[in-house]
C-alpha cells in the first residue's frame, strides 16, 4: 500500500503558511481547517521550510505566554522529512512511530502534493485489514484455502 | 419540499459503475433504516460484476462467489441496474443531476500504466490488463491478439496480477479447460509454444506485491517449476534490518515462499519454467528487423533507505539482457476519466477529498458528487478493501443529506429516469436481462464441466435474449 492511497482522496489539498506569519495565524488555520500541523513554505516555493504543529505551539506558550505575534519560523522544526505518493505506506507508518512525527508533507517532482498524519496512516491500515480479512473469509467460505 | 430520504421522498442515487464498489455503496446506503432510498446502477458494458467477473483469474472462481452478495442487493426492488448504458455519452452527468439527489462514480480502473522505456511499441509489448480482459471474455478485448507462438515471455512486476499472468500462461490446456476461461482463448493457449516465464520485480523479496497464497500456488502447478536465482532471494541488508524490526510476520511467510524456490531444481518431467528475477528493472525493449520483440535489457538495483523509511530502488551500472518474444508490463491499473467529472490525471483518479468530488478551481465539493474504490483512492488492494472505501464515502453523503446539500433533481420520479435510459439507448440490458444471460452461461458451463461458458459479444447477448440490435 503506498501513500498515493491516502493522498488521492485529499484533492491536493494542503494547508501552508509563510515563515513571517505570526503563531496567531497559524492558531487560527489549525482551528479552520480542523488539522493539527502547517507545512512552512516561503511565497511561491514549494520545498517545506519547516513544519509547525500544534504541539509546537503549546510549548511556546507555556514557555512565553505573549508569543502569539511572534513569526512561526521561532517555532517550526527546520528540517522536514518528506515523503512520495510511491513511499510504502508500513514504512512510512514505522519511521513516523520511531522518530515520534506525526505529519509527513509528501512531494512530488519538486511540487508540495498533499501532508498526511499518523491518524490518516492508521485508518488506512485498518482499512486495508479489514478488506483483506473480508476477501479471505469469502474465499474460505467458498471452500477455496 | 421536505428533505429527501422519506417515504413519498425518497433519496435518489445514481451509482455509475456496476463492481464491487459500486454493490457495496448500495449495500451500505440500503440497510441505513433511517432512509427510504432508491438505486439505479449504470454501467457500461452489458454485464454487472465489474473486475471480479473481467479481472478475477478464471482459476479463482471461489472468491467470485462474492456475487452472490451484489446478487441480493440487485434483487431488493428498490433497486434497478441499467446495463450498456456508458455515463458521459449515452446519458451525460447533467442529465443525471436532472433525475437523482445523488451521484456516486465507481468505474474503478481499466487502464494499464506504461512503463516509458524504449521499445514499448514494439510488436510482442502487451499490456497484462489487456491480455487479463482477453482472457476473461471483456467485449472489449476479445479481437486482441496475442503472439503466444514465442517460446520466452516476460511479466513485469510482482504484484497478484502479474502472478495471475505468469500462472495462466503456465497453466496446462487440461488445467484451463475446467476453467470459466474465455473459449477463443483456451484454444490459443492450447498452442501456445510459451515454455519460460519470467517474472520481473524492481524491489527485492520483502518488497514484492503479490500475496503468500497467490505465490506458493506459482509452485503448484501441474506442469511448471519455479525458480529464483539463489542471491536474488536473499534479502539484502536493510530489508534484513526492516524485517526484523516490524516483526512483520505475514511478509516474513512469504519471503520463506520464496526462498524455497531457490533450491536446485530436482530431475523433473515438467516441461515448463518460472523463473523469478528481484532488483531488476527493464530499460529497453530491443526488437528485431521486423519491429517484434526478442530481447529485454535490464538493469540491476540495490535498495536505499529514504528519510521516510521507505526501501527505494536505485540502478547501479550492471546490465544484463535475457530473452523475450513477449511482454506484459504489469505495474498497476490506472482510472480513465468520466466527461463532465474533475479528474486528477498524474495519479488517475477523480478529484476528491473523502468520497466528495472537488471542483478544481474553488476547492470546494461539488453538490452531489462522490466517489468511491478504486477511481477514488487508486487502484491498490483487493475486493474487499472496498468496503470501508465504500462505507466512508456514504457516511459523507448522509452527512450532505442531514445538512440539505443534495442535488434538487427537475424530475427524481423513477419512470423518469427510465424513459430517458429508454430513449437514448433502447438496448439497454436489465438486472433481468443479466440473471437470464447469466443462467445460459452457467447451463453451457454444465455441459462442459466448467463453472460457465461466458458470452463475449454484445451481439451474441443481444440475440440470446432475442432482443433487435440497434
Amino acid at each position: 500500500m503506498k501513500v498515493l492511497r491516502i493522498l488521492a482522496a485529499k484533492s491536493g489539498q494542503i494547508v501552508t503558511i509563510r515563515p513571517e506569519q505570526t503563531i496567531r495565524e497559524a492558531t487560527a488555520l489549525l482551528v479552520k481547517h480542523n488539522i493539527g500541523a502547517l507545512v512552512v513554505v516561503a511565497e511561491g516555493e514549494e520545498k517545506p521550510l519547516g513544519i509547525v504543529s500544534e504541539r509546537d505551539i503549546i510549548r511556546q506558550i507555556a514557555a512565553d505566554e505573549a508569543c502569539f505575534s511572534d513569526p512561526v519560523e521561532t517555532i517550526m522544526t527546520g528540517h522536514v522529512i518528506t515523503g512520495t505518493p510511491q513511499d510504502d505506506l508500513y514504512s512510512v507508518a514505522h519511521t513516523m512511530t520511531e522518530r515520534r512525527f506525526r505529519h509527513l508533507p509528501i512531494m512530488d517532482e519538486g511540487r508540495l502534493v498533499g501532508i498526511i498524519s499518523i491518524g490518516d496512516v492508521l485508518k488506512a491500515q485498518r482499512d486495508a485489514y479489514r478488506g483483506e480479512i473480508d476477501t479471505r473469509e469469502v474465499q474460505l467460505q467458498a471452500g477455496e484455502y | 419540499m421536505s428533505k429527501p430520504g422519506t417515504e413519498e421522498n425518497p433519496l435518489r442515487v445514481a451509482i455509475v459503475g456496476a463492481g464491487p464498489t459500486g454493490f457495496y455503496s448500495a449495500e451500505q446506503l440500503f440497510k441505513d433504516r433511517r432512509y427510504h432510498v432508491q438505486i439505479d446502477m449504470y454501467e457500461r458494458l452489458p454485464t454487472p460484476f465489474g473486475l471480479v467477473r473481467y479481472g478475477v483469474a478464471p482459476d479463482h472462481q471461489k472468491i467470485k462467489s462474492v456475487t452472490k452478495l451484489f446478487d441480493r442487493v440487485a434483487q431488493r426492488p428498490e433497486f434497478r441496474f441499467f446495463g450498456y448504458v456508458e455515463i458521459g455519452t449515452d446519458v451525460t452527468v447533467d442529465d443525471l443531476r436532472r433525475h437523482y439527489h445523488q451521484i456516486i462514480f465507481t468505474t474503478g480502473a481499466q487502464t494499464d500504466r506504461n512503463l516509458n522505456i524504449p521499445g514499448e511499441e514494439l510488436k510482442g509489448s502487451y499490456a497484462a490488463t489487456d491480455f487479463v480482459a482477453w482472457y476473461n471474455g471483456h467485449p472489449d478485448f476479445r479481437d486482441c491478439e496475442f503472439d503466444l507462438s514465442v517460446e520466452t515471455a516476460s511479466v513485469i512486476g510482482v504484484g497478484n496480477v502479474a502472478v495471475d499472468v505468469v500462472r495462466i500462461l503456465s497453466r496446462t490446456p487440461e488445467e484451463l479447460a475446467r476453467t470459466d476461461i474465455a473459449d477463443y482463448a483456451l484454444e490459443a493457449l492450447r498452442h501456445s509454444k510459451i515454455r519460460e516465464v519470467y517474472m520481473l520485480g524492481r524491489r527485492g523479496p520483502a518488497q514484492a506485491a503479490f500475496t503468500t497464497p497467490e505465490i506458493k500456488e506459482l509452485g503448484e502447478l501441474d506442469d511448471a517449476v519455479v525458480w529464483v536465482p539463489p542471491e536474488e532471494a536473499t534479502l539484502d541488508p536493510l530489508s534484513e534490518e526492516s524485517l526484523a524490526e516490524s516483526a512483520d510476520r505475514a511478509t516474513a511467510r512469504k519471503v520463506e515462499v520464496i526462498q524455497s524456490y531457490s533450491q536446485e531444481i530436482p530431475e523433473t518431467t515438467k516441461t515448463r519454467r518460472i523463473i523469478l528475477r528481484f532488483l531488476v528493472s527493464p530499460v529497453e525493449f530491443i526488437g528485431d528487423e521486423h519491429g517484434h520483440l526478442q530481447q529485454i535489457r535490464l538493469v540491476h538495483n540495490e535498495l536505499y533507505k529514504t528519510d521516510a523509511g521507505t526501501l527505494r530502488p536505485r540502478a547501479t551500472d550492471r546490465e544484463e539482457i535475457i530473452p523475450s518474444g513477449i511482454a506484459f508490463r504489469s505495474i498497476g491499473y490506472t482510472g480513465v476519466p468520466i466527461y463532465g467529472v474533475p479528474f486528477q490525471s498524474s495519479w488517475g483518479v477523480i478529484l476528491n477529498q473523502d468520497g466528495r468530488v472537488i471542483d478544481p478551481d474553488t476547492q470546494e465539493p461539488l453538490t452531489g458528487l462522490y466517489t468511491a474504490g478504486w477511481i477514488k483512492r487508486g487502484a491498490s488492494g483487493v475486493i474487499g478493501t472496498n468496503k470501508p472505501d465504500a462505507a466512508e464515502t456514504i457516511e459523507a453523503m448522509l452527512d450532505d443529506l442531514e445538512a440539505g446539500r443534495t442535488l434538487e433533481p427537475d424530475d427524481p420520479s423513477p419512470e423518469g429516469a427510465e424513459a430517458l435510459v429508454a430513449a437514448r439507448k433502447p438496448t439497454y440490458f436489465s438486472y433481468t436481462d443479466w440473471q437470464r444471460l447469466d443462467e445460459i452461461e452457467v447451463k453451457r458451463g454444465e455441459e462442459q464441466g466448467r463453472p460457465r461458458v461466458k458470452f463475449t459479444d454484445v451481439h451474441e447477448m443481444l440475440e440470446a435474449l432475442e432482443k433487435e440490435a440497434a
